[in-house]
């Protein structure tokens, strides 16, 4: 264990009335890996982003091997050797690795491409980097733009490295990956700091463990002497039962069969590939994959919002028993046949809501035409939106508030409030807990199981594949566009989808 | 801990984004912009001029309401950069962004014009106003909706396309000013049946434009009602916030455009009706006089409230009678009430990133240890 690399104390940042940090004191050591855990919200981006000169602290010092610095801007971060690898990746797509590495720099001996692909190579093997210099970064898997983040990071000379959510969008094999090469980095005497909120990570990988819950610095614990139950109890502030209870579907019968369906994009990709499947009523389905393998196409496909080259997606309309095709119908011509489907998508203010409109003109997004009137009719969507405030526990100042102005877990309450309150047979949730607290996670879980449990087929698009094994009855992958494979959620392991994710060719496994 | 002076300086002060602001305080800080520009404008006229500043504000002052001729002219200016501003203000909340009402008042005049030309003498009064308000509208908005549509069957950009619209509207009005001048050639038209009367809105009370006011008034409220109460301002709000949204609750984004482009540019044509009939009752190709452009900007600084709107559309149009009377009454170059007016709307737009944001000057120090 060396000495502390890099010191905070008393660090306070207020963005208008949130206060994102309060009084965070936290010190980092050398060759020791520190995990930043919180919930969503809880100021740990804002955090580093001060270490790595993105914002500025209001109040509150910054020491660097003792000393008192100030960091203006991410140059100065780099003049006291910190680096910083983003959730969202900051490469050029048409440029090769090796340039993006050395993109930017001003070496005093010049631009030499071939001296500097000799460094990245060294760079590479001496912590176990699987890496193409010249390989362009638009033909390369998300691990790998991850793997160029961080060798552009040490090739800087970086020894204190700040990692964003790394894993949130790897498999678990190229996690693993991920992990042996942090702890070769901490052997050599770096000092490292992941920001996470998963608590099986944070006790896999890291020595020690600081906790921020609503921007206040709760605690640090050694990893070896904490468990998952009290870490969630710094981070929660209470204890929190973290049980799905997941029911048996009751009679299941088919309610949407999707046969062979395509989609191109406009540049001719192939988005969606000869995909079928059925959901059945009462019945949880989950659709694993890596982001962007097709996902969000098959819900608006179903949704009428994605044009498909071939196929049909059918209804069987439980009230009338008459089948409908809805391939290539609008979203009003699919609820004018009577389908009563519920779509709570990705983009939860960019679709789902307005985020300038108020609760109540958020709640008619989708009942507003009712009636013949020329006039607006804001009775009925008031008392729903009160409803929904009451009973989801929506935390608002009232209802007339923009919801652009309430936080992740309490826009999307009201999303899944008002899409539920629809009464749909079948319903469509993508990524529901993105960016959620446990707490609201949890009453969104519970909201779909109550939904399944009378009768409505769920179609649940997820990341985390810890929930979507717990939550689901049948959990289907999908990797570009294709169906892998699909599992039964009871029986399947994590590695078994893992593996899924990323044979992206292998449709002889479709049901 | 021992602290030695470091050699990066801590940044002399930093911008942080602000919570809401209660009302009242937003316009606190939106007066005391204006002061405040009301100073830097003192400034500028003693330093470029050498006049008294107090004497040009006066000046101001008595050039919008020194006497009954100049409130009246001042209340008919508001009045038709407000109804401009009405006509825009649909098509900006949908983020369609219409440049061209310059154009569409311009052939709202053309058509109320070529009404009164041709059926001055062979209408009856009543047919003939009929005739001239359905003409103009539907002139306004045929220039509104050829951009509309082209916007919604193939994505063109609706900026260069309602611009251009304004360059054929000028074209279109000096033919027909050629074509209907009086003594023939000369270029101009002239006032319009200026025996007859044929076709000129009524004087009510004696007052000339106060007819055109009463209109622009129940416009403004009409406007209001449009967008905040019915299903049509409510598809507005949400394609102009989101058109993703808008096509996820399945509204027919094309439909939605042409159809407000109808309305933009058909208060753009009565627009020109009101000036031509009300006001002019002649054509030329300044009809508009730039109101178009200035609407837009009366639009925006309202934040889309109508009757915020009445205010801005003061405060500017008050601002131009003003500084025309200092130019005249000084003797200074007519230039020099562009700069007291850019400066004044300068601030008053500036004050917005006050209401925004709040600027954190570097703390002492010491203050800082203490508190630790």
């Amino acid at each position: 264990m060396g000495s502390a690399a890099i010191e905070l104390k008393n660090i306070t940042k207020t963005f208008g009335d949130v206060v994102a940090n309060k009084d965070v004191s936290l010190t980092v050591n050398r060759g020791e890996i520190l995990s930043i855990l919180g919930e969503n919200g809880s100021g740990k981006t804002t955090l580093m982003n001060m270490i790595s000169g993105i914002y500025f602290p209001d109040h509150g010092s910054i020491y660097i091997d003792g000393e008192e610095v100030v960091i203006r801007s991410p140059k100065d971060a780099f003049h006291y050797k910190i680096g910083m690898i983003h959730q969202h990746f900051k490469l050029v797509d048409v440029f090769s690795a090796a340039e993006n590495i050395v993109l930017g720099l001003k070496e005093k001996s010049g631009y030499n491409m071939k001296r500097s692909t000799q460094q990245i190579a060294q760079i590479s093997r001496q912590y176990g980097f699987d890496i193409d210099p010249n390989k362009k970064i638009y033909e390369m898997s998300i691990s790998e733009k991850q793997t160029v983040e961080i060798v552009k990071v040490l090739y800087r000379g970086a020894d204190i490295l700040i990692l964003d959510e790394p894993t949130a969008v790897l498999t678990p094999q190229e996690t693993e990956k991920l992990f042996a090469v942090l702890r070769r980095m901490r052997d050599d005497g770096k000092a490292i700091i992941i920001i996470t909120h998963k608590l099986h990570e944070v006790l896999a990988l890291s020595d020690r463990v600081s906790v921020l819950r609503k921007g206040e610095y709760i605690g640090t614990v050694n990893t070896a002497e904490t468990s998952e139950a009290q870490l969630t109890e710094m981070m929660v502030g209470k204890k929190v039962e973290l049980n799905i209870q997941r029911s048996e579907p009751k009679d299941p019968v088919n309610r949407l069969e999707v046969n062979h369906i395509n989609c191109v994009s406009r540049e001719g990709v192939k988005l969606l590939n000869d995909i079928s499947f059925s959901v059945r009523s009462g019945e949880i389905l989950g659709i694993a994959g890596i982001a962007g393998s097709g996902q969000r196409e098959l819900l608006e496909a179903i949704a009428g919002l994605q044009h498909l080259t071939s196929g049909e997606i059918l209804y069987h309309n439980p009230k009338t028993g008459k089948t409908d095709n809805l391939r290539d119908k609008t979203p009003m011509q699919i609820r004018e046949l009577g389908v009563r489907l519920s779509f709570v998508p990705e983009d939860r203010l960019g679709m789902g809501l307005v985020g300038n409109m108020n609760i109540v003109d958020n709640m008619m997004l989708r009942s507003y035409r009712k009636g013949k009137s020329f006039f607006l009719e804001r009775k009925a969507p008031k008392d729903l939106a009160e409803r929904i405030i009451d009973e989801l526990e929506v935390v608002t100042p009232d209802a007339k508030t923009p919801v652009r102005r309430l936080s992740g877990g309490n826009v999307q309450k009201v999303l899944v409030g008002r899409e539920i309150a629809a009464a749909p047979t079948v319903l469509m949730v993508a990524y529901p807990v993105r960016g959620l607290d446990i707490n609201s996670s949890y009453m969104i879980y519970n909201l779909l199981n109550q939904q399944k449990e009378s009768g409505v087929a769920i179609i649940f698009v997820g990341e985390d594949l810890d929930v979507l094994m717990e939550l689901c009855d049948r959990v289907m992958v999908i990797g570009s566009g294709r169906i892998t494979g699909t599992v039964d959620a009871r029986t399947a392991t994590k590695e078994q989808i893992g593996l899924l994710m990323t044979s992206s060719n292998r449709g002889d496994e479709n049901e | 801990m021992s602290k030695k002076n470091t050699h990066v300086q801590e940044p002399l002060f930093h911008i942080v984004k602000r919570g809401a602001m209660v009302w009242w305080r937003a316009w606190m800080v939106r007066a005391v912009a204006v002061l405040a520009a009301l100073v830097v404008c003192g400034v500028i006229t003693v330093c470029l001029t050498g006049q008294n500043p107090f004497g040009v504000y006066a000046t101001m002052f008595d050039g919008a309401f020194g006497t009954k001729r100049r409130i009246w002219g001042l209340a008919q200016n508001v009045a038709m950069l407000l109804c401009v501003s009405l006509a825009v203000t649909p098509a900006f909340k949908m983020k369609f962004w219409n440049i061209g009402a310059e154009g569409q008042v311009l052939i709202g005049g053309l058509a109320t014009a070529a009404c009164m030309i041709l059926f001055g003498d062979k209408l009856p009064t009543g047919v003939l106003f009929l005739v001239m308000i359905v003409s103009s509208i539907v002139g306004g908005a045929i220039w509104a909706v050829i951009p509309a549509y082209f916007r919604a069957k193939w994505n063109t950009n609706e900026t260069l396309f309602t611009l251009m619209m304004n360059y054929i509207a000028i074209q279109l009005v000096s033919f027909f000013t050629y074509e209907w001048s009086v003594p023939k050639g000369s270029g101009q038209i002239g006032v319009i049946n200026s025996a007859t009367r044929a076709g000129w809105m009524p004087s009510l009370f004696g007052h000339p434009y106060l007819l055109n006011i009463i209109v622009v008034v129940a416009l403004t409220v009409l406007m209001y009602i449009y967008l905040n109460y019915t299903k049509h301002g409510y598809e507005i709000e949400v394609v102009g916030e989101s058109e993703n949204t808008a096509r996820y609750i399945g509204v027919n984004i094309k439909k939605v455009i042409v159809r407000t482009m109808i309305v933009s540019g058909g208060l753009c044509g009565v627009t020109g009706l009101l000036l031509v009939s009300g006001t002019d009752h002649t054509l030329t190709r300044d009809l508009a006089a730039g109101r178009g452009f200035t609407a837009i900007m009366v639009a925006w600084l309202a934040k889309f409230n109508p009757f915020y709107m009445v205010l801005t559309s003061f405060l500017i149009v008050f601002l131009q009678k003003g500084a025309v009377e200092i130019s005249t009454i000084y003797g200074l170059n007519a230039s020099f009430s562009d700069i007291l007016t850019g400066i004044i709307i300068f601030f008053i737009i500036g004050s917005e990133f006050f209401v925004n944001y709040s600027i954190k000057v570097r703390e002492s120090k010491k203050e800082g240890v203490s508190s630790c």
